[in-house]
């Protein structure tokens, strides 16, 4: 574990985005989620790391609801943003999910062009006045995604014939677009080569100046190359939860040991 | 011999093939299966198919052949001058024909010996006396050339039927041979099965295909037939659509416009039906509907389906003309006076419309499910409601897919006919208005054909070239419905 860099820069004046408390999510009888306590920071990078099965897309995709997708998903406890408990009947889930932007792992554009894929967000919510507002957002949001100069000349160019790194600097982009305060990524470079890796991990590290992002992440490495706060999960619980060198270089439960050793996962 | 004789010894000579086939393969091994090549079974199948496949091949071959081969020999014997009288050629074959069965039929009753019935010189006036009573269907004057082409007819026949047993069986017993011959522990018995077994499987698909190509062939040269009796200009421009009954005499107008535009006119009322209802039901059957729902509300459609479209076109006539009248017609409930009698454009065109909806929505459900859930978690993950997933992102995926659905209903919708026939009544008619009845392609070519026709006459040929018509038509719609389809398979590939 000797190569891993950590990220010099940690910001310890945050106060907590998102709030979580006694969280329990089941899918039907599966108890996906065991009461799962934690204050994930503004403009910090927060990685979720665990072995498979145990509960990271589960918990990421409660943040934005998009568990309410499933249907027989069940969710328990308290998660405020801001303050303000986003399983409340007040809050529209799809209104938050405008506010909590996402990025998946396997790149998903739509068959759309580029344009019209990073405008696709805008546009539902009137963001763009004018045809040259949605233009400068468009922009932006390419330049944002490292993604403007290739795509610069071919924005009429459906998104789906990218490259698979890309295409998911595409998806970044789109979900850039709309503004989000929080930007939650469920391993969004599982499917990308190691160049494209790095190009995806420079635009986190940039993207952290603005938003908070949660990223969801199997590799050890990139959790502690981007992330500034990491959250070990096994079996649905939260084992472990604190700065990222903290996490890798003196871990506290002996599962978290395990796991970033690579005993178990 | 009968033919099912023949078939089951050639089964009873591959059984036994397959069975020496196997015990000398294991005997070539010493009883030991792991130093065969192959497991036994194929050292068997081998030895059955070698006798099997070219036994009925030939088989088949001369089944086909031998009618055209006897026909030509005894074609040959009736005199021309007979011929120019102007009994066309089939007849007086036709007319052999029945004689020679005549023949077998009085040999079977007693009536005539075999040998009475092959005299060349018997004595035609009391052999068509004896026939006659022997219950056989004859002219009253069989003459002596046509007696003679009977007798060599039924020698031909029979003689023809002993060879082809005779070779058949033969070829199966060396076909057996050779593959019992060929057993040995290094030989690839299960190579030549599976080569076997391919045969087969391209043989299947063979068929499909001649059979394909010969309704077409038949529709062709039926349809080359009916223009050279009837001017193409006038089939494809005319008007008018008036076929004089044949045997009255006057010249028929069979003008295809009327009919094509009664055609396209109910489908694309069906159409306007069914696309929407059946789209829609689609998106709320698969991005709305619980699983609860969508389990029972499915089912419930697709009994649409089910329903044969002569009840349909029962429900056009009894319910759905008549509630039409009732609103569009004289005293009805708008106060119009559009509609005449139940029968119309648009009785038929609703009706088919409501067959098709389940068509579309399946088909629709099938597509739209196909799209990958990963879009909608896109759509949804950026605060797009559902109904904005779908018009912005699920149907724009889907509509290649959808578009080739739509095409597909509607070349079922032009190939309906019980509908049309009771929905949309049988006038042919070129008129603007919905509330008209008018009639199709397919209900002309029913009435065409019905009752006795002369497949000489343009009347009945007419029928030949109305279905190529339709066939060119719903065949350019599915290639292009394919075609749609394909490409928007390619698009998540
Ligand atoms: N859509 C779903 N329906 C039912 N069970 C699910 C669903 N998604 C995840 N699960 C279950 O929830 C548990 C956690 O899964 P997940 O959150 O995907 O794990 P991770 O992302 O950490 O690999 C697993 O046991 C999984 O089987
Ligand atoms: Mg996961």
């Amino acid at each position: 574990m000797n190569d891993m860099r950590f990220v010099e820069t940690r910001v310890t004046t945050n106060e907590a985005k998102f709030t979580a408390k006694d969280v329990q999510v089941y899918y039907g009888d599966n108890h996906a989620i065991k009461d799962v306590s934690i204050d994930i920071e503004d403009k910090t990078v927060t990685a979720f790391i665990g072995p498979s099965g145990c509960g990271k897309s589960t918990f990421l995709r409660c943040l934005n609801r998009m568990n309410d997708t499933i249907d027989i998903c069940r969710v328990e406890g308290d998660i405020l943003l801001d303050g303000e408990d986003i399983y409340d009947k007040k809050v529209d889930p799809v209104q938050l999910r405008a506010r909590v932007g996402m990025v998946f792992q396997k790149p998903n554009p739509f068959p759309k062009s580029i344009y019209d894929n990073v405008a696709y967000g805008p546009r539902i919510h009137g963001m763009a006045r004018t045809r040259a507002d949605l233009d400068e957002i468009v922009e932006k949001s390419l330049r944002r995604a490292a993604l403007w100069d290739e795509a610069k000349d071919r924005l009429n160019a459906p998104g789906t014939g990218l490259s698979g790194g890309q295409q998911q600097r595409l998806c970044i982009a789109r979900a850039v677009a709309t503004e989000p305060e929080v930007l939650l990524m469920d391993e969004p470079c599982s499917a990308l080569d190691p160049i494209a890796t790095s190009q995806v991990e420079e635009l986190i590290a940039d993207l952290r100046t603005r938003f908070s992002v949660v990223i969801v992440t199997h590799s050890m490495q990139q959790a502690a190359r981007v992330s500034q706060k990491t959250a070990f999960f096994h079996l649905g619980d939260l084992v472990e939860y604190g700065d990222t060198g903290h996490i890798f270089t003196n871990p506290e439960d002996p599962r978290t040991e395990s796991y970033i050793t690579g005993r178990i996962g | 011999m009968p033919f099912l004789w023949l078939v089951l010894i050639l089964l009873a000579i591959a059984a036994v093939g397959y069975a020496l086939g196997r015990a000398r393969a294991l005997a070539s091994s010493g009883g030991d299966i792991v130093q065969l090549h192959s497991l036994p079974v194929y050292y068997g199948s081998n030895a059955a198919l070698k006798s099997l496949v070219p036994a009925l091949a030939v088989l088949a071959v001369w089944l086909v052949a031998q009618p055209i081969y006897v026909t030509n020999v005894v074609s040959g014997m009736i005199p021309q001058a007979q011929i120019a009288e102007g009994v066309s050629d089939s007849l007086a074959l036709s007319e052999v024909r029945r004689i020679a069965d005549g023949l077998d039929l009085a040999v079977a009753n007693g009536a005539l010996t075999e040998g009475e019935a092959r005299d060349g010189n018997a004595d035609v006036g009391a052999l068509t006396q004896t026939l006659q009573d022997a219950g056989a269907v004859v002219t009253n004057e069989i003459t002596a050339q046509a007696l003679a082409a009977a007798q060599r007819f039924r020698a031909l026949s029979a003689g023809g039927a002993w060879a082809m047993t005779a070779v058949v069986i033969a070829i199966a017993v060396i076909g057996a041979f050779v593959g019992i011959r060929q057993t040995h522990k290094d030989f690839r018995a299960r190579n030549v099965v599976e080569q076997g077994i391919r045969a087969l499987l391209i043989a299947a698909s063979l068929i499909a295909i001649l059979t394909t190509l010969g309704i077409v062939l038949s529709l062709v040269f039926n349809t080359i037939e009916f223009f050279r009796l009837y001017p193409a200009l006038d089939f494809f421009f005319g008007t008018e659509w008036a076929p004089s009954f044949t045997g009255r005499g006057g010249a028929s107008s069979l003008g295809v416009l009327p009919l094509l535009w009664g055609t396209i006119y109910i489908s694309v009322v069906a159409l306007v039906v069914a696309v929407p209802i059946g789209l829609f039901s689609a998106i709320y059957l698969s991005e709305y509907a619980s699983p609860a729902v969508r389990s029972f509300a499915k089912p419930l459609l697709e009994v649409l389906a089910g329903i044969p479209t002569i009840v349909y076109g029962l429900f056009a006539l009894l319910t759905v003309g008549p509630l039409l009248v009732s609103v569009f017609g004289e005293g009805g409930l708008l106060g119009v006076n559009w509609q005449g009698g139940g029968r119309a454009v648009i009785t038929a065109g609703i009706v088919m419309g409501i067959m098709l909806i389940p068509f579309v929505s399946s088909l629709s459900d099938d597509i739209i499910n196909a799209v990958p859930q990963a879009l909608r978690d896109g759509s949804y993950g950026l605060g797009a409601t559902q109904s904005e997933t779908v018009k912005q992102v699920i149907l724009p995926a889907a509509l290649p897919g959808i578009v080739g659905a739509i095409l597909l209903a509607a070349s079922r919708a032009i190939g309906e006919t019980m509908i049309v026939v009771l929905g949309a009544g049988a006038a042919a008619r070129l008129s603007l208005s919905p509330f008209e009845a008018m009639t199709t392609v397919t209900a002309k070519i029913v009435s065409q054909l019905t009752g006795d026709s002369d497949f000489a006459s343009p009347e009945a040929l007419v029928a030949f070239a109305l279905g190529m018509t339709l066939f060119i038509l719903t065949l350019g719609l599915n290639i292009l419905a394919l075609h749609i389809v394909r490409k928007y398979r390619e698009q998540y590939e």
